[in-house]
């Protein structure tokens, strides 16, 4: 713990309430923008991700895939050869005909992402430019757009941020008031919302991303806008920038977040707090008893987060304070303190955040520390399982519906199941 | 630029860590974002090995890269070599780190550090996840055996057993932990010394005594090739061409290594496996002449398909490899088979192979077992990519006479099993035999995939005659000859005419 009480003390001046944040800077163990593309392909169903970088590229999407090797997926790369970067094959007319050969196999496609990859960014692969060109070639049947997914500029599930913020400027304006909530959901957990939101009396509730490209919400002026995932500054900045405002509220996790964040919205809209009362009593006790046996085996248990997918935050807020557990630190790739403002608060005092990374000493903390569960990467579980350990694979956590009421439980087991196991397995 | 879906082979780095991970006192330090630490989990979750690889990545990001990313890249090396002090380290660059050309071995050189650096270049743009274990293994054989060579040709001191080096097992290898094993088992059993096993487990002082060897044994030689040939330039020990897989494969590589070591032929024990048996069996004679097709690396694509043919009595109907180094060893194969190649990296075009050929077997790597699932055929895994379920918890080798073993079992056991194909073919209109049903050993089968052509309802009645276990290529059959000449509706007749069009 010495080094990083070190560095918490340079950058401590006069004490501010919350809990202390603390920089780090050295290896990142944690995946690039790409790997949004896993969950995002599945979500809009007639959308194609075309990754535009090299072999290591296409390898890490498929190893992150894992077993999930779909009948065609609806992503792929072009990985950039010698040729491209000796300047013998022209990179754009390259990718206009790798493009060509794609849609003509896939005539279902409505929405091409060109992503762009450190490789296509070191090079200056101009893909915005190539985006508009083959758009032209390919309207009306499809729309191509471009974000970047590289490991240089994002990580993780900054890709979907960066995705869907490329989104924005093609929604069509409306100054309509309504809804909007932003982030990709499961879709049971948005049929859970939809049908919340109308017994609220909040109405229309729109989502982003769509599940269709022919589906897009409009925005304007009067857009109320709901951040479901807190990973989304960009989107949010976009949003913004097309007059939607955003509404401040916590994260939709557990019982606490999903209903201040009802709340936050309610109030936003203007809807009647005891109409939203009498929507989320009955939710509201189902996942009180969901929780219960969790909180049972959580409660006292000492928790370690990794940085990983910025959704640290709400889930030790969810953990500490409606499942008992202590922490004893939060990694966070990246803390946007104006969005995690109300999980700050929320959060207690005496836990150190750590923004950033520097993976081999903040396993001598994690080491040291010894806790009861440490929440990481794909890379890191199955070493710290092997010196003792109990583990939770992050990535778990954006591959299932955990949002709202109905998935809280879901959620906490999400936690309990490496307690559990161990507690059955013997002769280890 | 390449359209990809699937990539049989990752990047050369990942080569390359393949091996540091596989030996012991060796750091890596590789110049890359931070995206490439996903690497980790192939080691971490598909092989669960219980420990990180021994990597430590750059992860530089945008902000860095107008900055100083080679100062970056000597404090990630002093601060491995401080934290790790491994015997050596291997220092170089993943595809994005090649852009910038920061010269990592040359800003390694400048750190002098106590152990010896051997750098890498592994061009990403253009070499792959073997080529690239290869080079490695290649360049870390030079720089710890070249300096410790004893003068050549140093007569063996009568009485001493005969020694040999085992080259070519990785981390994330295709059965190699199990092979070592088996073939190592097998070589005492002749009476040979195992002087060297590399990379696996081998410390950089190891592979100083690779030259004090009388002769190497390459299992795998995708990755141990170019290691064997500077071994024989620089001390003159020759190396196996032999691949122990199968029953013959086996005895030939006994043979060779028996004629290596200057053993007496006579004294050389047998190996008998009981796969040879089974083949020989009354029951396996519904397995003559069951259509194969076989994919994966060169080694085992080739190896695969002998035993097929040779000591299965299968019928060889394709046989690919997406290692390009070794497409003349796979096309000379193939044709004696009758058989165009097919050497490529292209996973559709693998698909669309095999769903011409309509197998009734697949070997392939975990793509083909993908494919064959979709397609609705038998397969089993013979070769990497890997998987998790190619790390069984069991004793599975590929090699040797328990390999063999292995290949009997996790070949045929996917097949219809011999009286059940007739039990299926006499009563297929007992419910329980009804019509998607699959054999008993296999689980449920999914309901059939939507077509094109429509079928006539008569067309169909009649397809639902036809036993299941061919229907599924009858269906297919009859829908390629319905489409290549635009028929719109398939009727019984059209059912004969491509069943006489297609018929072998
Ligand atoms: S970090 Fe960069 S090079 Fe690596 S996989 Fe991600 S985008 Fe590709």
């Amino acid at each position: 713990m010495s080094v990083l009480a070190q560095t918490a003390t340079t950058s401590a001046g006069c004490p501010q309430p919350g809990p202390r944040v603390v920089q780090e800077r050295g290896q990142r163990e944690v995946f690039c923008g790409l790997t949004s593309i896993v969950w995002l392909h599945r979500k809009i169903q007639d959308a194609f991700f075309l990754v535009v970088g090299s072999r290591t590229c296409a390898h890490l999407i498929q190893s992150a895939a894992g077993v999930m090797i779909f009948a065609e997926p609806r992503f792929a790369t072009a990985i950039i050869d010698e040729r491209d970067l000796a300047g013998l094959a022209d990179c754009n007319d390259e990718l206009d005909r790798v493009v060509t050969r794609l849609l003509e196999r896939r005539p279902d496609i409505r929405l091409l992402f060109l992503v762009g990859s450190c490789p296509s960014e070191v090079i200056k692969l101009d893909l915005a430019r190539a985006a508009q060109r083959l758009s032209v070639r390919f309207t009306p049947a499809v729309r191509v757009l471009n974000y970047s997914g590289s490991g240089i500029e994002t990580t993780f599930t900054e890709g979907e941020d960066a995705c869907l913020a490329a989104l924005v400027p093609t929604l069509p304006a409306s100054d309509e008031a309504s809804l909007l909530v932003v982030g990709a959901l499961a879709e049971i957990v948005e049929e859970q919302m939809r049908r919340l939101f109308a017994a609220i009396g909040i109405a229309p509730v729109a989502f982003l991303p769509p599940r269709r490209a022919g589906q897009m919400p409009a925005v304007g002026p009067n857009t109320r806008l709901l951040l479901a995932q807190p990973f989304l500054a960009e989107t949010a900045r976009a949003l913004e920038a097309r007059g939607a405002q955003r509404i401040a509220a916590a994260f939709p996790f557990g019982v606490e977040g999903t209903t201040l964040w009802l709340q936050a919205a309610a109030d936003a809209c203007g809807a009647d707090r005891r109409r939203l009362h009498d929507a989320i009593a009955l939710p509201q006790e189902r996942a009180r008893r969901a929780l219960a046996p969790h909180r049972a085996m959580l409660a006292g248990q000492r928790v370690f987060f990794f940085p990983d997918s910025q959704l640290e935050l709400p889930l030790a807020r969810f953990l500490a304070r409606e499942l008992g557990a202590r922490l004893l630190e939060i990694g966070t790739p990246y803390l946007h303190r104006q969005h995690m403002a109300a999980e700050l608060a929320l959060l207690p005092d005496d836990v150190p955040i750590v923004e950033g990374q520097d993976v081999e000493r903040q396993l001598d903390r994690c080491r040291a520390a010894a806790p009861d569960l440490t929440i990481c990467g794909l890379g890191l579980a199955n070493p710290l399982e092997a010196e003792g350990l109990a583990t939770k694979w992050s990535i778990e956590l954006l591959f299932s519906p955990t949002h709202g009421y109905e998935q809280a439980g879901d959620l906490a087991a999400l936690f309990t199941r490496p307690l559990r196991r161990r507690a059955l397995l013997r002769g280890a | 630029m390449q359209l990809t879906l699937w990539t049989y082979e990752g990047p050369p780095h990942v080569g390359a860590m393949r091996v540091a991970t596989a030996m012991r006192g060796v750091h890596y330090v590789l110049h890359a974002p931070q995206g490439d630490t996903y690497a980790d989990l192939l080691f971490t979750m598909i092989e669960r090995l219980p420990e990180r690889p021994p990597v430590t990545y750059t992860t530089f990001q945008a902000r860095d890269l107008g900055g100083d990313t080679a100062e970056l890249f000597k404090r990630a090396v002093r601060d491995a070599y401080d934290r790790f002090r491994p015997e050596l380290m291997l220092v170089g660059a993943s595809c994005t780190a090649e852009l910038l050309q920061d010269d990592p071995g040359g800003l390694a050189r400048a750190l002098d550090l106590p152990v010896p650096v051997v750098p890498l270049e592994l061009p990403a743009y253009q070499k792959k996840e073997n080529w690239g274990a290869a080079e490695t293994f290649y360049r870390l054989v030079r720089a710890c055996a070249g300096p410790a060579a004893p003068p050549p040709d140093m007569p063996r001191p009568p009485g001493t057993a005969p020694r040999c080096n085992l080259l070519g097992p990785t981390a994330l290898g295709f059965r190699h932990r199990d092979d070592v094993q088996e073939i190592r088992a097998l070589l005492e059993r002749l009476g040979i010394v195992v002087n060297v096993l590399a990379p696996l487990d081998a410390r950089p002082a190891d592979l100083a005594r690779l030259g004090t060897a009388d002769f190497n044994v390459v299992l795998y030689p995708e990755i141990a090739a170019p290691a064997a040939q500077w071994l024989r330039r620089t001390f003159g020990q020759p190396a196996t061409t032999a691949i122990p897989i199968g029953t013959q494969g086996t005895h030939a590589f006994v043979a060779e290594v028996a004629g290596l070591a200057g053993l007496d032929p006579a004294t050389v024990p047998a190996t008998p496996s009981r796969a040879a048996w089974y083949a020989r069996s009354a029951d396996s004679t519904y397995l003559t002449g069951k259509r194969v097709f076989v994919f994966g690396d060169a080694t085992h694509a080739i190896a695969a398909a002998r035993v097929a043919s040779e000591e299965l009595g299968f019928a060889l109907v394709g046989l690919g490899s997406y290692s390009r180094e070794f497409a003349r060893e796979v096309r000379e194969v193939a044709k004696s088979h009758d058989l165009d190649a097919l050497i490529t990296d292209d996973y559709l075009e693998v698909e669309a192979a095999i769903a011409a050929a309509q197998p009734d077997l697949v070997l392939g790597t975990q793509m083909e077992r993908h494919i064959a699932k979709r397609l609705r055929l038998p397969c089993a895994v013979i070769s990497a990519p890997v998987h998790v379920q190619d790390f069984p918890a069991r004793y599975s080798p590929q090699m040797g006479p328990e390999g063999a073993n292995v290949l009997f079992d996790s070949w045929v056991h996917p097949l219809t099993m011999g009286l059940e194909e007739h039990l299926l073919a006499m009563f297929r209109e007992d419910a329980e035999f009804h019509a998607g049903a699959a054999p008993s050993h296999l689980g449920a089968a999914a309901p059939e995939p939507q077509h094109l052509p429509v079928w006539s309802a008569e067309a169909e009645r009649e397809m639902a005659r036809i036993p299941f276990f061919v229907r599924g290529k009858a269906r297919r059959n009859t829908e390629l000859f319905a489409r290549e000449r635009s028929l719109a509706t398939i009727t019984v007749e059209t059912l004969y005419d491509a069943k006489a069009h297609f018929g072998r």
